[in-house]
């Protein structure tokens, strides 16, 4: 029993490695900064994600008490990991695109972010006013 | 035994992970990168605390890693806030 628990341990171990290290490869790999963003999302949910499951098997097969923490750290990073892609999206898209760059929403109306009256932007930021 | 393989293995991976990152910080194309490769080591760093947890076989360094990840996720969203207007609190 103790065999095949330590085996699924190690597995989950070396599956959570090796995504890692393809995320943060990604990171160095892909060429724009949207395709960027992609690649760490595979680093925090199944790097960090089979890593924290293996830590809790491990205490809960070998140690015999069951930790919780790790369930709340996995919570965590899953609730935030998409308000982070978001703002690292949307500060991108101020900061190197315009609106025309921007593909069709589809929708009848426009990229809600550049909307004037919605105010995602300092305006000073957007449009710079000539003080010179 | 081979518990001990895999978990030299993991370190070893996020170890490398973490470096990549570093890398990206200081040559980066632009700030939202610099912020996507902050966030990503705060990542592998959580993973290198809990790693850390497994092989001293104690759970006192969780609360290490959950404060991390709280204080990660509070440091990009102010530094993309403060990308976006220029002020964090407004």
């Amino acid at each position: 029993m103790e065999q095949i628990a330590e085996i699924l341990i190690s597995a989950l171990l070396v599956i959570g490695g090796i995504f890692a290290v393809i995320g943060s490869f990604g990171l160095l790999k892909l060429r724009d900064t949207m395709q960027r963003l992609h690649a760490p999302t595979k680093a925090t949910t199944i790097g960090v994600g089979s890593a924290l499951i293996a830590s809790m098997a491990y205490f809960l097969i070998f140690e015999g008490k069951i930790s919780w923490h790790e369930l709340m750290i996995t919570l965590f990073l899953f609730l935030t990991a998409p308000i982070t892609a978001t703002f690292i999206a949307k500060a991108q898209m101020h900061s190197a695109l315009r609106e025309e760059d921007m593909p069709p929403t589809g929708v009848g109306t426009d990229w809600a972010t550049y909307d004037p009256e919605v105010e995602a932007v300092d305006p000073s930021i957007i449009d710079p006013a000539p003080k010179r | 035994m081979i518990l001990d393989y895999a978990l030299t293995f993991a370190f070893l991976c996020f170890g490398l992970g973490l470096a990549m990152n570093v890398y990206r910080v200081f040559r980066a194309p632009g700030v939202p990168d610099r912020i996507l490769a902050l966030d990503t080591m705060v990542v592998n760093v959580i993973a290198l605390i809990v790693l850390y947890g497994v092989e001293t076989r104690s759970g006192i360094n969780f609360e290490a890693a959950l404060l991390f990840a709280m204080t990660g996720f509070v440091s990009t969203v102010a530094y993309c806030k403060f990308i976006l207007r220029g002020d964090i609190i407004e």
